[in-house]
């Protein structure tokens, strides 16, 4: 049976899903875009074809989501309840069939960095996870965890200036964009490293380059399909092969539909 | 977004919410509430349930294209409640009018535990909301309800009947018991949520003058427009 957090949506099937679910998290500058791409190809050469999905992706309000930020005009609560209805719809349309099809279903960032949004914002954690308790547990969090100066210094070296949304400049902590960058990556921060705990994310660090990451990465992933990877040592030249022993650290899909 | 303290409703004004079942009465007696409260003087703010116009018009389309599941209709409707909460009730509400709002998170908890939702999220979902002054519920039998609205011609619509929930085929009849499951609902919440019942099934004068008695407490040391302009 689907496990979620604590509330069932409306029919909801009774069965078991074969697919697996598995969740990116991480901070825009984390590689996780980067990331998602590479384990999505390697997931389907190892076999295990992929659907994607992500946030602000919904038919039914993703539009209007990108409308009301452009004017900026509605509030915390609503905007809050605005994402959670765009997640509800790819809950129901694209991963429920997706999982009940047998797919993987990868999911570029979910509940998690909308319930952090969310709190940052002025929601309890406990308003944040009774909103998103219909959510299925994922199989597999993976949570990409780069330094706030690293951030910085990606979002400058991409962008070449720091973007709005991603400096919480709604939030008014500072007018100063470089400033309220820190202040606001750091209270999301603070919600991420809690939530790390209660829901039991694979914590990846992020830190270095995207083929360092995506070596760990695989060997989760390889951990959860009880896989061993082949897994190439050193950067060029001729990849030796190398076996992944057991993962450590993967206790948190106890209780989970691993 | 924390829960409210009860009977905190943010400010000096007054929150009074009308609740019903389609064909209640309940949207003639806010309009003659409403008219009533200005004559004497009282700073009035009335509004309507799904009126703000960025998230109703996801949800006309998204009804339209029968793009919606209990949790999404739920979600939206709460999205729409709450960007009418912080643009358009509060605002007054603070300011110290008197605030009348045809529907409340009373219709979510009663229509959306009627298409099967848990009633302790959808509860959660709204916790943001202040707790009304009063809420007055304009209770009639389902057969009322239906006649009511049989006899104004309008059509009766698809979620109205609640026909997403595949109750009956025929619409007369899936609304009756879509009704009858909302009306289950509203009985409930006059036990744990304080609704005032009114028999609204009686005629309208009568309705009205127990809709009058029901407000007047509400009305003591409230301030009147004249004495808020002027000082």
């Amino acid at each position: 049976m689907v496990r979620t957090y604590g509330t069932r949506i409306p029919n909801l099937p009774k069965k078991e899903l074969p697919g697996h679910l598995i969740v990116v998290e991480g901070a825009d500058g984390s590689g996780r875009t980067t990331e998602v791409e590479m384990l999505r190809d390697w997931l389907e050469i190892q076999g295990h074809p992929v659907v994607d999905t992500g946030l602000r992706r919904s038919t039914l309000v993703s539009k209007q989501i990108d409308r009301a930020k452009l004017g900026h005009t509605l509030g915390a609560t609503t905007m809050a309840l605005f994402y959670a209805a765009d997640f509800a719809d790819q809950l129901e349309n694209k991963i429920l069939p997706a999982l009940s099809a047998g797919s993987t279903v990868l999911a570029d960032r979910y509940t998690y960095t909308l319930m952090a949004r969310a709190i940052v914002r002025g929601a309890t954690r406990e308003y944040a996870e009774k909103l998103y308790a219909f959510a299925f547990e994922p199989d597999l969090i993976i949570f990409l965890d780069a330094r706030t100066d690293i951030l910085l210094h990606r979002a400058i070296a991409k962008y070449g200036s720091l973007d709005y949304w991603e400096s919480g400049m709604d939030l008014s902590l500072s007018r100063d964009r470089f400033e309220s960058f820190f202040a606001y990556q750091g209270l999301l921060k603070k919600e991420f490293d809690w939530m790390a705990r209660t829901y039991g994310f694979q914590r990846v660090d992020a830190n270095r380059t995207p083929f360092q990451v995506h070596r760990d990465v695989k060997a989760v992933v390889a951990a959860l399909f009880g896989k061993k990877v082949r897994i190439e040592v050193g950067v060029e030249g001729s990849p030796k092969v190398a076996t992944v022993p057991e993962v450590s650290g993967l206790g948190p899909t106890e209780g989970q539909n691993a | 977004m924390a829960p409210p303290a009860p009977g905190n409703n943010g400010g000096t004004g007054r929150l009074l919410v009308v609740e019903g079942l389609d064909g209640s009465g309940k949207s003639t007696q806010a309009r003659l509430l409403v008219k009533w409260l200005q004559s004497r003087g009282y700073r009035v703010f009335f509004t309507e349930w799904n009126s703000s116009e960025l998230v109703s018009g996801v949800i006309r389309r998204g009804k339209k294209k029968g793009l919606l599941t209990p949790t999404t209709f739920a979600l939206l409707h709460a999205t729409d409640f709450a960007d009418r909460l912080e643009r358009q009730i509060l605002p007054p509400l603070r300011a110290g009018y008197f605030v009348v709002c045809d529907r409340y998170c009373y219709t979510a908890f009663a229509r959306d535990t009627a298409r099967g939702c848990d009633p302790a999220w959808v509860r959660n979902m709204y916790s943001f909301a202040p707790v009304p002054d009063k809420v007055l519920y304009f209770r009639v039998p389902v057969q009322v309800s239906l006649d009511r609205k049989l006899a104004s011609r309008e059509p009766i619509s698809y979620y109205e009947a609640g026909m997403d929930l595949h109750l009956a085929d025929d619409v007369v009849e899936s609304y009756q018991r879509f009704q009858a499951a909302l009306r289950r609902g509203y009985e409930k919440l006059v036990t744990t949520d304080h609704l005032v019942p009114i028999d609204a099934a009686k005629p309208v004068e009568q309705v009205l003058t127990r809709v009058r008695s029901e407000v007047k407490p509400l009305l003591n040391e409230f301030p009147k427009m004249e004495t808020l302009v002027h000082g």
